[in-house]
């Protein structure tokens, strides 16, 4: 069972909202609704699992409806219909005292622009949801202070959030929901007011911070690099409709239709992808060191070469047929007989394996952190996905201007 | 052909008759409030009468440069009292500096709780704002007539006629204010399980302080403006003297009460003004 399941969510602002709720489920556009009845829809029949533990990242233009998305999870805004639950819970069954509860303990929120209280020191800032919890002073200055020093400000406690640049105060930001320990961590277009160079050190820090703590975070942009980048899980959305829900990789191969295609074209795949993603299942690993019984291994395969492991380490090499047969001749051992190889992890990208693969005679080892073989990357398969991408490429190139291209509209904020 | 109805004596009538029967029925409630709010005035009068004026000037000082950390302000904010002194009006500007504070205090504990309702719900807001046009718009006296045959000629009466003059700007900038918090903060405040009661005294209210303090000015600057006609109704202070030269056809009088109001006025503003200027300073820096 996912931590947070969403099903059949819809969300509809206008004066009676119901009655949308059935031109929604014969499937009329947003923009027809708004004609007909006066209402705009939010988000329509939304089905999500978001597991703990992954950063489920939610991706859409504005007006996608992704920030009103993001406050159902924490009923900031109610839906129309459908059902929340989290961990098995139905939320919306939740009275005031469980709802305060609720987003007391389970779950906390970064902003856009911060949202930091102007009149409050910096670690008050941080330690104000302890505070509406009713936490003595002492104690959530303690903590306060702690996170404080966990991203990276120790020493500004004093200081108003005004006296702060953009980065320091969404590291305050960052802190004040870390602070309350919540089990969520929703974090609403939390980068996106920030300079690029800032914003991808905060990438990194959330991503540091998250190897470590292990939070379920559900991260709203519109930055597809930064869904890329952050995201375990990615939701696209359309018009508060899911387009498409996949791990990063899903994304960029599976596109699901025509809209999610027009944003992955122009992501550089090979950057973005791991070797994990294009990996074939492991070939022939030979474990004994008996030369006949390899033999007998190899001929028995597909194929006219086998893997060894040369240390404990994970180090990987290769043993042809030809060279086994050789060597029965000759009695070398079997580890004299390999070709070493350099191996991969399945989490390096692509185009740190190209190079490495160009040159290899073999398909590279893919090794995970225990020192066991994962599977192969084979030249033609990392080839594959840049020739793809040219490919797709030149076809858009040749097609002429009349081509009519997926637009990824802008409706009005929802 | 005379197109219009009679409602003039009706309606006259009717309100005669209300007066009439809430003096009669309720005459006992209406002293017994009277005496209170008398109670309360003649201490703080006595009081501020009883200080030595050096004791005064000194608060004074202290206060303007607590306000404002400027050394010029607290020399005029003691400059403007010894002025008045040295009128020989020192006993009547206490006076009218007890009425003004206790008017002041009263349109607070009405006017924060009133301007507080009407940025919570638009319902409440579109019914107050025409009763505080209506406030800000209708003659006192009006109201003194009614107010005086309730509480008797006096203090209460004088006090009462103030509040209802000088509340509505507290009020609108109390509403003002809060409906100018940032949208996003609050919502943070909410998504930490912020109770109602912990997001007006932790955010509403300390983001809308700036403009509450212009609205508490305001209400001073209006309560001080009201002086000459509260004395109308039996109110001393420095109204009177300007009554009393008035009534005695004396200008030089009627000037010298004028110039401890204006000096009063301009003491009080300033003091006022440089804490909503900090606080403004505070709140302009984010962002």
């Amino acid at each position: 069972m996912a931590l947070i399941e969403v099903r059949g969510v819809s969300k509809v602002f206008g004066p009676k909202p119901q009655s949308a709720l059935p031109l929604i489920a014969e499937g009329r556009s947003k923009a027809e609704i708004l004609a007909e009845t006066g209402h705009s829809v939010g988000l329509r029949e939304i089905d999500l699992d978001i597991e703990a533990g992954q950063i489920f990242v939610v991706m859409g233009l504005s007006g996608s409806g992704k920030s009103t998305l993001i406050r159902h999870l924490n009923r900031l805004i109610d839906p129309t219909a459908g059902e929340i639950r989290f961990a098995g819970d139905d939320i919306l069954t939740y009275d005031i005292k469980a709802l305060l509860e609720f987003r007391r303990s389970k779950m906390s929120m970064v902003f856009q622009h911060f949202a930091l209280l102007p009149h409050r020191t910096v670690v008050d800032n941080v330690a104000y949801g302890l505070e509406i919890q009713g936490v003595g002073k002492r104690e959530r200055r303690a903590r306060a202070e702690e996170w404080l020093e966990t991203v990276g400000l120790a020493g500004y406690g004093p200081s108003l959030p005004d006296e702060l640049s953009g980065g320091m105060r969404q590291r305050v930001g960052l802190a004040r929901a870390l602070c309350t320990d919540a089990d969520v961590l929703l974090m609403d277009e939390a980068f996106s007011a920030l300079d690029p160079l800032i914003r991808s050190d905060m990438q990194d820090q959330l991503a540091a911070l998250q190897a470590r703590l292990r939070k379920t975070i559900v991260f709203i942009t519109h930055d597809l690099d930064e869904a890329l980048r952050l995201g375990d899980k990615i939701a696209i959305l359309k018009d508060g409709a899911l387009v498409q829900v996949g791990t990063p990789a899903d994304i960029l191969l599976h596109p699901a239709d025509a809209y999610v295609e027009s944003f992955v074209r122009d992501v550089n795949r090979v950057r973005v992808l791991t070797a994990e993603t294009v990996m074939k299942p492991p070939r022939l690993r030979i474990t004994t060191e008996n030369l006949d019984e390899a033999l007998r291994q190899v001929r028995a395969s597909p194929h006219d070469f086998a893997y060894v492991q040369t240390a404990d380490g994970g180090g990987y090499g290769v043993v042809t047929q030809e060279g086994l047969e050789q060597a029965r001749r000759s009695r070398t051992s079997l580890k004299d007989l390999t070709h070493e190889l350099p191996s991969v992890q399945p989490g390096q990208a692509l185009e740190e394996v190209l190079p490495v693969a160009l040159q290899s005679q073999f398909p590279l080892p893919v090794v995970d952190e225990s020192g066991e073989l994962q599977g192969v990357v084979t030249k033609k398969a990392v080839i594959g996905v840049v020739a793809d991408q040219a490919e797709a490429r030149a076809a858009r190139a040749e097609a002429a201007e009349g081509d009519v291209e997926p637009q990824p509209s802008e409706p009005p904020a929802a | 052909m005379d197109i219009f109805m009679d409602f003039g004596p009706v309606i006259a009538d009717a309100v005669n008759r209300a007066i009439d029967d809430l003096v009669i029925r309720h005459g006992d409630d209406f002293e017994a409030f009277s005496n209170v709010m008398l109670a309360v005035l003649v201490g703080i009068e006595g009081w501020l009468r009883s200080l030595p004026p050096p004791v005064v000037l000194a608060a004074a000082a202290a206060a303007a440069y607590a306000a404002s950390r400027r050394l010029t302000l607290a020399l005029g904010a003691a400059a403007g009292l010894w002025l008045i002194g040295s009128l020989g009006l020192w006993q009547q500007a206490m006076q009218t500096v007890a009425i003004m504070g206790v008017a002041v205090g009263l349109s607070m504990l009405i006017g924060l709780p009133v301007g507080v309702l009407m940025a919570r719900s638009d319902r409440v807001r579109a019914a107050v704002l025409p009763l505080l046009d209506l406030m800000q718009t209708i003659p006192s006296f009006v109201y003194l007539i009614p107010a005086a045959m309730l509480f008797g000629l006096g203090k209460v009466p004088a006090i009462l006629a103030t509040v209802i003059y000088a509340a509505p700007p507290l009020i609108r900038l109390t509403d003002l204010g809060i409906r100018l918090v940032d949208a996003e903060v609050l919502e943070a405040s909410r998504a930490f399980g912020a109770t109602r009661m912990q997001m007006l005294f932790g955010v509403q209210l300390p983001l809308a302080l700036p403009n509450v303090m212009q609205g508490i000015n305001q209400t001073m600057m209006m309560a001080l403006a009201m002086v000459v006609i509260a004395s109308m109704i039996g109110a001393r202070g420095l109204g009177e003297t300007v009554l009393l030269g008035l009534q005695r056809n004396d200008s030089g009088q009627g000037a010298l009460g004028g110039l401890a109001i204006v000096a009063l006025a301009i003491v009080f503003d300033r003091v006022t003004q440089a804490v909503g200027v900090r606080l403004q300073s505070r709140a302009a820096r984010r962002g």
